[in-house]
């Protein structure tokens, strides 16, 4: 079958509105994504929800995406759920398997709208079953319906966690309590971009409405907490954390780590995009120009893998690449591309201000970017970071021969979670500059296949 | 940890989590329902031989790996549940063939 246009990567808010306006503009195209429905992580299960009772706790932000997934499923653009892309090819090729079989898409442009990860919070114990992110928690609750019960506490920073928690609890669910890690001193740095985050000042009104629901439900809310500890014979069963360098232990089921997100750049470091380090959000980004365009010709970024903006700007970043592309493949010209552009641009940026001020504030704690010796930095191959520094000391200048020295980043979820901890480490440990330092080499597949699924691949499903 | 929300309408699909009979909401993925039932660890790390669990529940992490409908290796945060589903511990690494 012939090439569609456009070819979507992802079905979360920038993927969905990209597929979207691309149609609308004449293109074709075809979106495929991991999960079984469209929304991408934060609009999980939404189509469900109503129907459910789950809506009502996650509120109206949850429930706007409603409205994006219908526009889309009325699209006609083609939509592939339960695709994982595992390899992506400059020509405009990509890779993907249904757990069963792999397919062979082609496309005249590509646009990677993959969204963002929880970054890693590598703390003593973080391995133990009943520890998982803020994030999951909240993926249960939008696809499973559950809610945490007794004994269950929150530890981290940013605003996902205080949201969580007020969903929760308006769900009639329980919170233990909140160890607030957000650093002391980041007010300081934050503070000189508080008037920029007052022309956002519903963001911050939410924020506080969240922090007046738990005084409200009496969940205590210790802050300044320095350290964090998980503890359990094979199971979490309390949880330390240290206050002014006093430590305190409390009995715990479960603990939900959260120290805000970071780009998903797996796919386009596989691709070759140029990626630079950013020191204030601490991660690596692709480079792109304003429409989201990488340096790869066939290559466009939109949302929070380009770089953290949130749920809302992604909206607004997916249709301008879809603009770009539809302009860039000669569908609609220049001056019609910039007058359906002007109304994004102008949208984007109401939801930016207050971002820098994010960034500064929920900055995460040194040792969480650079863990103590004995903290499991990989999960997958129960690596530490202190290897991590042995493998610096006899000669690793980065995060590749890091790999080859101790195993870190050579597991399943291929250096997914261990990356930027890895990174930092070794930066940290050469006086280095993390972008200097860089991040592991990404290699196809991106995703383990079996050898099943590559013999079966079908180069004319597509 | 969790429990399902009282006033939750979806409706239930009965699963085998390690050959025990548990009822869980339709949507919900494999690996929400070896929390429902309580299953504490979903398998062994290979490399370590620790007990472990879903950490991310997005398919980031591979902590969830189970067999699923004897199917070895299964990330189970991204698998949806089906009526009859046989959900099961993986122990150590999969074995082939």
């Amino acid at each position: 079958m012939s090439p569609v246009d456009l070819a979507v990567i992802g079905a979360g808010p920038a993927g969905l509105a990209a597929a979207t306006e691309a149609v609308a503009l004449g293109l074709s195209v075809a979106v495929l994504d991991e999960q079984a429905e469209p929304g991408g992580q934060i609009y999980r299960g939404v189509e469900r929800a109503e129907t459910t009772g789950a809506a009502a706790a996650l509120g109206p932000d949850y429930r706007h995406g409603l409205a994006l997934v219908a526009a889309f499923r009325a699209s006609g653009a083609s939509y592939l759920p339960r695709h994982r892309a595992w390899q992506l090819e400059r020509d405009g090729r990509i890779f993907a398997s249904d757990g069963e079989r792999s397919v062979e898409l082609r496309a005249h442009r590509i646009l990677v709208a993959i969204g963002a990860l929880e970054r890693p919070v590598p703390v003593r114990g973080w391995t133990l079953p009943g520890v998982m992110t803020v994030g999951a928690a909240q993926i249960l609750l939008k696809t499973a319906g559950l809610v945490p019960e007794s004994g269950v506490w929150i530890a981290g920073s940013g605003p996902l966690p205080l949201l969580y928690a007020s969903q929760v609890l308006r769900a009639g669910g329980r919170i233990a309590g909140f160890l607030d890690t957000a650093v002391a001193q980041n007010w300081r740095r934050a503070l000189p971009y508080l008037p920029g985050a007052l022309w956002n000042w519903r963001y911050l009104e939410k924020g506080l409405g969240y922090l007046a629901a738990l005084r409200r439900a009496g969940v205590p809310r210790i802050r300044h907490v320095e350290a964090i500890e998980a503890r359990g014979d094979g199971h979490l069963s309390t949880v330390r954390f240290q206050v002014r360098g006093a430590w305190e232990e409390v009995p715990a089921t479960g603990l939900l780590l959260h120290e805000g997100v970071v780009p998903n750049v797996h796919i386009t470091m596989a691709a070759g995009c140029a990626h630079n380090w950013d020191p204030v959000q601490r991660c690596f980004r692709p480079v792109l120009d304003a429409w989201g365009r990488s340096d790869q010709p066939t290559i466009l970024v939109a949302g929070d893998c380009g770089g953290i903006g949130g749920a809302a700007a992604a909206e607004h970043r997916g249709r301008l690449a879809a603009l770009a592309a539809a302009a860039d493949l000669g569908m609609i010209d220049e001056a019609t591309r910039d007058r359906r552009a002007a109304l994004q641009w102008r949208a984007l940026r109401r939801h930016q201000p207050i971002r820098p001020f994010l960034d500064r504030l929920y900055a995460p704690r040194a040792a969480l970017l650079a863990p103590e010796d004995d903290v499991v930095v990989c999960r997958c191959e129960g690596v530490t970071a202190g290897r991590i520094r042995e493998a610096v000391r006899i000669g690793a200048l980065g995060p590749n021969q890091a790999k080859s020295f101790t195993r870190a980043g050579m597991g399943p979820c291929q250096g997914r979670l261990c990356g930027l901890t890895v990174t930092e480490t070794i930066a940290a440990a050469r006086q280095a500059d993390p972008g200097e330092v860089g991040f592991f080499r990404v290699r196809p597949p991106l995703k383990p296949i079996t050898l099943g699924e590559l013999a079966a691949l079908d180069q004319d499903a597509a | 940890m969790f429990r399902r929300l009282p006033e939750d309408a979806r409706a239930l699909v009965t699963v085998e989590v390690e050959g025990r009979a548990v009822a869980v909401p339709a949507g919900s993925s494999a690996a929400a329902a070896a929390l429902i039932a309580k299953l504490g660890y979903t398998r062994t790390s290979p490399a370590t031989g620790e007990k472990r669990a879903g950490y991310c529940f997005m398919g980031v992490c591979f902590d969830c790996l189970m067999v699923i409908d004897g199917e070895p290796s299964q990330q189970a945060c991204l698998v949806t549940v089906r009526e009859g589903m046989r959900i099961e511990r993986q122990l150590g690494a999969r074995r082939l063939g």
